[in-house]
């Protein structure tokens, strides 16, 4: 992976200091609240509802031992001994006081981390394809691309302060496992046909309060152009968003209100003249990052075959070991959604066995997934026993990739200012009720996605089946939403009808996977059997 | 309000920046204020008798003026631009990147802070307008900086 040299590892010394600087303004009074938080928000620093909350970036979702032992330590010095995976990748701590937040940034420093843009209306750190390096499917490692993208981005003068966020995802396989599309910028690392690598560039994704697919901006970008291209539609969008109104400022909506082509045309334009200031990376400089990421010493004659004497372990790699590029070599997800537990939260303990396993198994290498999971990309099939021996003794063995239990869920009013409803306990309930190993393997592939509030942190737009939580007269109620997809087959869902409560929204999903069983094909998916039959079946077994 | 804080050699111009509109239209006029939504490239075909253009921040996370500069500074402009309005210490750094070189702001910087946020960073990771040397650029000195 990516080591920093004696100038990345100074800009990350010198943000430290800043916000040093900035939260001792602060805590003296020289600095308000209201100037404080757009400061502490480039930072990744939220308050939530009982303390302040710390986002710290995974870039594109690569993390080494050492970081995760870092994360641990963390955990265990500055917070309550866990931290919590979220959907863009990061890890944010929940129990942060504001005096400490320097000391931890000053941590993380040394192990290469920081919360640079993680939060405020920033260019957010990059996602990626969490198998990157490892997936059969790509056609090159997306990283190098990402870490460039990363480091061009990284305090962009003219993008300090955009209309709002801005998201970016690089991939580079036909699957898409990053949900590509519900980007502001989503990138697809493609060939064109004289074999060239280049860009299939996306523009106007996002989930919030109006969710909208990103629109296929331009079919392909040569890769030597493509910051100059992410700098003309962020230049674009700078100039023309709205700024009178927050919950109309992200680019989708310029997008919708200009249209797609009148969007494109002026970002062509634009494109056109910020190529002629040179500003993208040279080749030598691409070259100089990409060379971190060469495939790691993989063996050769390593054995295929895996013992599956064992009933649990079987179950196991059926459902949580995917297939590797290297012979020999298989990808490990640990999944994050144990019986009764909360989605993405990791204690340091599990954070530090995790670091083991990665070091003595995986070159070193793990990786957050936006679905709130960890993957150890490069397992020799020969070690799965033994690492997943260690994942069963620490809690991490469950058996739920993709499936009903591998729910989604935001922090909810459990903990985020922002939430209108708690999202925790639904997704507990859930996969309480569907707990039955076997029921949710009959299932097969079946996405719940839960957002505390419209702002969708929780993906409810890109779920098979999706919960949005509302303020309801003050009370709690459950919006349910069916036929989404974060992947390549990308859908909105739609929404039902009348909401629910705690209780009746569990039910309400139970009625609607029955219904499911009942009425598929064989082998179908529920979201392809919703795609068959449309919502109306579902309807009437919600509703009666 | 006093004097702005310049980081030019040059006397400072006197003439109050009118807005774009009247200035597209008094030919003699050589300063304009830009509002935030105003577009900045109308005035390119002008930029000959331009002096000074003083770019408002309404608010300062209003950041299209950070455009606004850099499109001006693009085009050749050597003239001053200056920041009005809601303009923060914190924002010098990288408004010095865009081009700005003048800072007349509704509540004055504290002078040490001023110093702190100019060179907090040793190094620059992308080119801009002022033509600082990027991070790419110190790793491969053979590379032409663009």
């Amino acid at each position: 992976m990516y080591k920093y040299d004696e100038y990345d590892q100074a800009m990350v010394d010198a943000r430290v200091e800043e916000f040093r600087d900035q939260t001792r303004r602060r805590i003296e009074g020289h600095l308000s609240e209201d100037q404080f938080k757009p400061l502490r928000l480039k930072n990744g620093l939220y308050l939530q509802l009982h303390a302040y909350m710390l986002r710290v970036a995974v870039p594109y979702g690569t993390l080494n031992s050492r970081q995760m032992r870092k994360l641990a330590h963390i955990a265990r010095k500055y917070d309550r001994g866990y931290g919590h995976f979220t959907t863009r990748q990061n890890i944010q701590y929940n129990w942060i006081k504001l005096a400490e937040a320097p000391d931890i940034l000053a941590e993380l420093a040394t192990v290469e981390m920081h919360a640079i843009q993680t939060s405020g209306e920033s260019i957010r750190n990059l996602s990626a394809d969490h198998y990157a390096g490892a997936a059969p499917d790509e056609i090159c490692d997306p990283r190098p691309w990402a870490e460039l993208i990363r480091q061009a981005t990284t305090f962009h003068p003219e993008f300090s302060y955009l209309p709002r966020k801005f998201k970016i995802a690089v991939i580079a396989a036909q699957e898409d496992r990053a949900a590509l599309r519900w980007h502001d910028c989503a990138l697809r690392i493609v060939k064109n046909e004289t074999g060239e690598k280049g860009f299939e560039v996306y523009a106007g994704g996002g989930m919030g309060r109006t969710p909208i697919i990103a629109f296929l901006i331009r079919e392909f970008c040569p890769a030597s152009q493509i910051f100059s291209y992410i700098q003309a539609i962020l230049r674009v969008w700078n100039r023309h968003a709205r700024r009178d109104n927050i919950h109309k400022q992200r680019m989708k909506i310029l997008v919708h209100e200009l249209g797609e082509d009148e969007f494109r045309r002026q970002v062509e334009m634009e494109f056109a003249h910020i190529l002629t200031l040179g500003r993208d990376f040279p080749q030598a400089e691409y070259d100089r990052i990409a060379a971190h990421f060469e495939p790691p010493p993989f063996e050769t004659g390593l054995p295929e075959e895996v013992d599956r004497s064992d009933p649990d372990f079987a179950l196991w790699v059926d459902r949580q070991v995917a297939a590797h590029k290297a012979p020999g070599y298989a990808i490990v997800n640990i999944s994050l959604k144990p019986d009764g537990g909360i989605a993405g939260d990791i204690s340091a303990e599990q954070m530090d066995l995790v670091a083991d396993l990665a070091e003595r198994y995986s070159f070193d290498d793990l990786r957050s997934t936006h679905v709130q999971n960890l993957v150890l990309p490069h397992v020799r099939k020969r070690d799965l026993h033994a690492v997943w021996q260690a994942l069963d003794a620490a809690g991490l063995a469950s058996v739920n990739l993709g499936l009903v239990t591998d729910i989604i869920a935001c922090p909810g009013l459990d903990y985020c200012s922002l939430a209108n409803a708690r999202s925790i306990p639904v997704a507990q309930q859930i996969a309480e009720r569907f707990a039955d190993l076997n029921r949710q393997l009959d299932l097969g592939e079946l996405k719940i996605k839960i957002s505390g509030c419209i702002n969708a942190c929780g993906h409810h737009h890109a779920a098979h089946i999706g919960i949005l939580g509302v303020d309801r007269k003050g009370t709690e109620n459950y919006q349910l939403l069916l036929g989404g997809s974060g992947t390549e087959d990308v859908s909105q869902a739609k929404i039902t009808g009348p909401g629910f409560d705690e209780t009746g929204i569990v039910d309400a999903v139970e009625r609607t996977i029955e219904r499911y069983r009942e009425i598929r094909e064989p082998g179908e998916r529920f979201l392809d059997c919703y795609r068959r039959v449309g919502m109306d079946p579902f309807k009437e077994a919600i509703y009666g | 309000m006093g004097d702005p804080l310049r980081f030019r050699d040059d006397p400072a111009p006197d003439e109050p920046g009118v807005t774009l509109d009247a200035f597209l239209d008094q030919k003699n006029a050589t300063s304009v204020l830009l509002e935030a939504g105003d577009d900045v490239r109308a005035l390119l075909p002008e930029l000959g008798r331009v002096r000074l253009v003083e770019i408002d921040f309404p608010r300062f996370r209003d950041g299209r003026g950070f455009s606004s500069a850099s499109i001006l500074r693009e085009a050749g402009y050597e003239g001053e631009i200056r920041a009005i309005g809601d303009v923060l210490v914190d924002l010098l750094f990288f408004m010095r990147r865009c081009g700005f070189d003048s800072f007349e702001p509704d509540e004055p910087f504290d002078p040490g802070a001023v110093d702190a946020a100019l060179h907090r960073y040793p190094d620059v990771y992308q080119s801009a307008t002022d033509g600082r040397v990027p991070i790419w650029a110190l790793r491969h000195p053979q590379c032409a900086t663009g």
